[in-house]
């Protein structure tokens, strides 16, 4: 779906669906560099059973024109301004690594936020000076850090459970198309990040075990300020969960979301 | 501060794409013998079929030991992923379908395969699919032969029978600006002396068959796509932009992204055409493929020998091979294959068609076969042959004369290849 949001060119992937306002609403938010078909399976998996969908092109990113936003607060109302320009009252949000934290400081400000699962999250999400200066640099070092640590060290040498597809050359293909500057505006936006309010709306955490970008363990602190929140972590699974565990995490977020 | 670092070449040779089966441990490819998938439930199916869950619903669309066998294609060469096909030439007709339909024009080196020839130049042709065929290496000429209906660019790396170099690189350029892809038959190079995209390609294939098993015991191939084009800004290309009412109206960039062209290629490809790739022959290029690493320096350095010692033969009128200060591609060579130019050569003989033949019929080690890329080696004569199809004029156009001899060199010991050789020429010039 074409849109414009706040006055510029934007996408939202609808699953080939129309939205209908007797539906529920799941939003996905993209991870750094990434765009809306990170979440390819998983939602078209709610847009074929009656949820309305809109995985996202942040600014910037895929489809949606830039410049990138600066910051997850201003990813977090650029969504709002979206969701209020189709008229939508209520949504959940599914949030992968950055997107993750865009869903946290939605649900932190905004009333119209039913749910939220933070897949691949951990905060502070704080990101080594060598890959924001590689990526401040546009070296291509810093795609191929984003590649090599976000998967599970096992997934080079592993099967991609999406037949005949490499996950590193995804990654990195999606990376290589991305304009200067937008890997380092969303790193340094990751990096940047402080929660402002509270959240008490539901709470999921997908986290995967060997994730070495976002480590289970760098989530301890949110699952311990988030009272409500349920974990669970995916065996096997690096931080790419949707590719590397796609079925385990779509069962979370389903499971989650019904 | 050192950054993390990429698995080499020949530990993706021996293990990309393959974790120990989960069922069994196992820790050689297992053969998935199978047509179908069991369900778990009339969810999963349907989620499958719907491309809502990863997976395998039949062997025709994706199969266990075949994903394998792509996803390890697809890592060697760099690419977003693969789809293994019943052949070389069945992967480069799912390129072709996957991008085009009647009305089409493609901008073809003239150096090709006899059967890549023949597949565009006739019978795609008469699907409404036209092909010109160039001089591959007059870069003003692929250029100048597009055309408003062009959608592709196509070339061998190491091209049929002269072993011309293609310039991927301002090939590419030329491509990219006209906002065309372009597609090379990498076979002769296999991603161990060439990695076509990193040259600017944004397609490829292999006919499997090749190098890549080196057992010469398979049919097969294999295409990769490097994810780089954009598909969506070309504006060209609505099999991959625009809804397909044939997959529930999909539009495949929209939903997949990078991975646009492999999934219509299996979804539409392999399902309607079904030119698929069986999961024993995947097996067996998979054993081929853990020994790439080991058998290309073999085969490059056995080829060096050879040519040096034809070269020096006074029976020999003139060898093509790029490695030779006297071949039209030498600095192209050097720049772009600096591990080797391959192993496939072809020579000209004093004394022409009679010579020929009686040098082919005169060998004992060489096979007299129409194959190249097998472990053993192998000759044959093209002009009756791989490109008996091709006009004299196409066939000078193509570099092939009436004594012409391709050799495809193997793995022997270089000695006995060198001293077979030398006995045939000898027969031969009498």
């Amino acid at each position: 779906m074409n849109l414009v949001v706040e006055g510029k060119a934007a996408f939202a992937y609808t699953a080939a669906h129309e939205l209908d306002g007797r539906k529920p609403t799941v939003v996905f938010v993209h991870g750094a560099g990434l765009d809306h078909s990170w979440f390819g399976l998983q939602s078209r998996y709610f847009g074929y059973h009656g949820w309305n969908v809109l995985a996202l092109d942040l600014p910037g990113h895929g489809r949606s024109a830039g410049p990138p936003v600066a910051s997850v607060r201003g990813m977090a109302d650029w969504i709002s301004s979206l969701l209020r320009s189709l008229r939508i009252e209520k949504a959940s949000l599914a949030g992968h690594s950055m997107g993750a934290l865009v869903a946290l400081e939605c649900a932190s400000r905004f009333p119209w936020v039913e749910r939220i699962a933070l897949i691949g999250v951990a905060y502070p999400m704080k990101v080594s000076e060598g890959f924001l200066d590689a990526a401040r640099r546009n070296d291509h070092a810093a795609y191929d850090m984003e590649t090599i640590w976000g998967h599970a060290p096992q997934a080079p040498l592993g099967g991609n459970p999406n037949p005949g597809m490499w996950m590193y050359g995804d990654t990195l293909a999606r990376l290589e198309r991305l304009a200067p500057g937008v890997l380092y505006n969303d790193l340094k936006a990751c990096n940047d990040y402080e929660m402002a309010g509270e959240v008490s709306c539901p709470v999921l955490m997908v986290l995967g075990q060997r994730d070495v970008m976002t480590p289970p363990r760098h989530a301890a602190f949110l699952s311990q300020k988030l009272k409500q929140a349920r974990v669970e972590t995916i065996a096997l699974s690096g931080h790419s969960l949707m590719a590397e565990a796609p079925d385990a995490t779509l069962d979370a977020l389903v499971e989650f979301f019904r | 501060m050192a950054g993390p670092k990429y698995p080499g070449f020949d530990t993706l040779a021996l293990h990309a794409g393959q974790s120990p089966d989960p069922a069994t441990g196992s820790r050689a490819v297992p053969v998935y013998q199978t047509t179908s998938y069991v369900f778990r439930d009339t969810e999963h199916a349907a989620s499958l079929f719907n491309m809502e869950r990863a997976g395998h619903v039949y062997s025709r669309i994706s199969n266990p030991t075949v994903a394998v066998l792509e996803e390890r294609i697809a890592a060697l060469e760099g690419g977003v992923g693969a789809v293994a096909t019943a052949s070389g030439q069945a992967a480069l007709h799912l390129a072709v379908a996957t991008l085009m339909g009647a009305g089409s024009h493609i901008v073809a080196s003239g150096s090709l395969y006899g059967g890549s020839h023949n597949l565009l130049g006739y019978t795609l042709r008469r699907f409404g699919i036209e092909t010109t065929f160039i001089d591959g290496r007059n870069i003003d000429e692929w250029q100048k032969a597009i055309r408003e209906s062009t959608r592709l660019l196509f070339g061998e790396t190491l091209g049929n029978p002269g072993i011309d170099v293609l310039d991927i690189p301002a090939i590419a350029e030329i491509g990219h600006a006209a906002k065309l892809p372009l597609l090379v038959d990498a076979t002769f190079t296999t991603p161990y002396l060439m990695k076509p995209f990193e040259l600017g390609a944004d397609l490829l294939y292999h006919s499997a068959t090749k190098f890549l098993g080196g057992h010469g015991v398979a049919i097969g191939g294999v295409l990769v796509d490097s994810g780089r084009f954009d598909w969506e800004a070309s504006g060209k290309f609505d099999t991959l932009t625009a809804p397909y009412a044939g997959f529930h109206n999909m539009d495949f960039e929209e939903e997949s992204g990078t991975r646009a062209f492999l999934l219509r290629a299996r979804r539409e490809g392999l399902r309607d055409f079904g030119a698929c790739m069986a999961p024993m022959t995947a097996f067996q290029i998979l054993q081929g493929i853990e020994t790439l690493h080991l058998r290309m320096p073999r085969h490059v350095e056995n080829t060096r020998k050879v040519v040096q010692f034809l070269s020096s033969h006074s029976s020999v009128e003139k060898i093509l091979y790029p490695e030779l200060p006297s071949h039209p591609d030498y600095e192209l060579c050097r720049k772009l294959l600096p591990k080797g130019a391959g192993a496939v050569f072809s020579f000209d003989l004093k004394g022409g068609r009679a010579a020929g033949k009686s040098f082919i019929e005169s060998l004992r080690v060489f096979s007299h076969l129409a194959n190249v890329g097998d472990a053993k080696s192998l000759v044959i004569h093209p002009a009756t042959t791989t490109h008996y199809r091709m006009s004299d004029e196409d066939l000078k156009k193509a570099g092939i004369g009436p004594g012409t001899v391709r050799l495809s060199i193997g793995l022997e010991d270089a000695q006995d290849l060198i001293d077979d050789l030398d006995r045939a020429l000898k027969v031969s010039s009498r």
